[in-house]
């Protein structure tokens, strides 16, 4: 589903990514870990199209990026650390504009569907600057499975949530993932990661440095690992 | 039968771009309606400045004929400014930037929705500032002529001012950034409005007027031209 070959990102003269290999089959749930500034952000801004490569090949679906960054777009469910909303539209609006946005025919009807899935329609009126963060993220995921997207790419979507809220999110992608869809997400929770992911790839120096499958590690051996591959 | 195939597609896709344009003019209208953050910000700014204009051109009714132009282009271009911040800030805040580019549409609909908003937002404030101005100054503004030079400044400023806030809006001195970026490109717009706008306000005859309303109407079609081909390079990493 999603294929990245020899990906080269620089800022200016500075390397972040450094001719990175990366699979993810479909319906597998990838969980990426690594320090700060190893690089996940921009591999899935990458992945997202919302940031051109320098060097390499990445492939979603078939698709090539850039060239063909709009039908991968259309394939693409996003969540990151910030909810993507309108603070001064209501959690519906929000929703019915994004559904227009990716041209769907029952605008209306999707978000409120969308809305349901993540127990957020008896708020649908309010403004989603009212909402607590958690709330704007479970939001957040509504928007992002609104096209009912194959694909999802998920940055760092526990930062700033509380233990209730974390555990709901935890709820919504094992659904989310349980849907078959193939799931991407940064993270820095080696616990959470080992518990959602189906694979752990760690990236450190702009590479991938070990990837291995969730059922052949324990979280204790996760931790081992990581420490392993991001202190070498 | 390929042209024909082709045909729907395209009317599909030219559908899908006006719905685009319209969605995001349809965002920015509705959450500034609810918020009147941007136009009560650039409506003050605007009627201080030709408050302050007014106690410091203490002139005749003939010299402040002259300087009208003048004044509203200032105050437009000022007011136009902080609003285009305001529009670019919201969808900095909550990574709402990110949210419009991970659509599924060309993307220079993006820059033809906010464009539109930005432009809606200007005619707004000029059409209370134009009737305030009018009564402060005791100067004639009910020309039929100065609507289209008023709307032909407008696009062209919020045409290049919208790139150029796209492009502002990533950078950490985006306040400072965006009138340094747009003053020197826009000033021919700017020059070309005061100068069409003195023609109308005067009097003057049409030979004298249509000159700065031919390059008007160029500068808003190069402008509008080069956002819809630069945009995506601008708002990409």
């Amino acid at each position: 589903m999603i294929e990245v070959r020899r990906l080269v990102k620089t800022f200016g003269l500075k390397p972040v990514l450094r001719g990175l290999d990366f699979r993810a089959e479909p319906g597998e749930f990838v969980a990426l870990l690594g320090p700060n500034g190893a690089g996940k952000t921009t591999m899935l801004r990458i992945l997202a199209s919302l940031s051109r490569p320098t060097l390499g090949e990445v492939r979603v679906a078939g698709y090539t990026l850039p060239g063909q960054a709009s039908e991968v777009r259309r394939l693409l469910g996003v969540v990151s650390h910030q909810p993507l909303l309108y603070g001064d539209l209501t959690a519906e609006e929000n929703l019915r504009f994004y559904a227009r946005m990716y041209g769907l025919s029952d605008g209306a009807g999707r978000a409120r569907q969308a809305l349901e899935s993540v127990g957020l329609a008896p708020r649908r009126r309010d403004l989603v600057r009212q909402f607590s963060r958690g709330m704007q993220q479970r939001l957040a995921i509504g928007r992002a499975l609104l096209h009912d997207p194959q694909v999802m790419l998920l940055d760092e979507p526990y930062t700033g949530l509380d233990q209730d809220a974390s555990a709901m999110l935890d709820e919504l992608l094992r659904h989310v993932a349980a849907g078959g869809r193939t799931v991407v997400m940064t993270s820095h929770d080696l616990p959470r990661a080992a518990d959602l992911a189906t694979r752990i790839d760690v990236l450190s120096r702009g590479v991938i440095a070990a990837s291995v499958p969730q059922a052949e590690i324990t979280p204790a051996g996760l931790i081992e690992l990581y420490r392993k591959v991001t202190h070498d | 039968m390929t042209s024909g195939a082709a045909s729907p597609r395209a009317a599909a896709r030219a559908r899908g771009y006006l719905r685009a344009v319209g969605a995001v003019l349809w965002k920015d209208l509705a959450a500034e309606l609810r918020s009147r953050e941007l136009l009560s910000g650039m409506l003050v700014f605007a009627l201080l400045v030709i408050l302050i204009f007014n106690f410091a051109l203490e002139l005749d009714l003939a010299t402040r004929q002259t300087v009208t132009s003048g004044v509203l282009w200032v105050t437009f271009a000022f007011a136009g400014t902080l609003g285009l911040n305001r529009s670019m800030a919201v969808e900095r805040d909550r990574g709402c930037l990110d949210g419009l580019l991970l659509a599924p549409v060309d993307r220079s609909a993006l820059y033809f929705g906010k464009a539109l908003g930005n432009l809606a937002f200007m005619l707004i404030v000029e059409a209370i500032v134009l009737p305030a101005y009018s009564i402060l100054y005791s100067v004639n503004l009910f020309h039929p002529g100065l609507v289209g030079v008023v709307l032909l400044g407008s696009i062209g400023y919020a045409a290049v001012g919208t790139l150029l806030a796209s492009m502002a809006v990533q950078a950490r001195t985006r306040d400072v950034l965006l009138p340094i970026l747009l003053f020197p490109v826009v000033l021919p717009v700017l020059i070309s409005a005061v100068k069409a706008t003195n023609a109308v306000l005067l009097g003057l005859e049409a030979a004298e007027l249509w000159p700065w309303l031919n390059l008007l109407i160029a500068y808003d079609v190069i402008f509008t031209a080069a956002a819809f081909m630069l945009f995506d390079y601008v708002v990409e990493e």
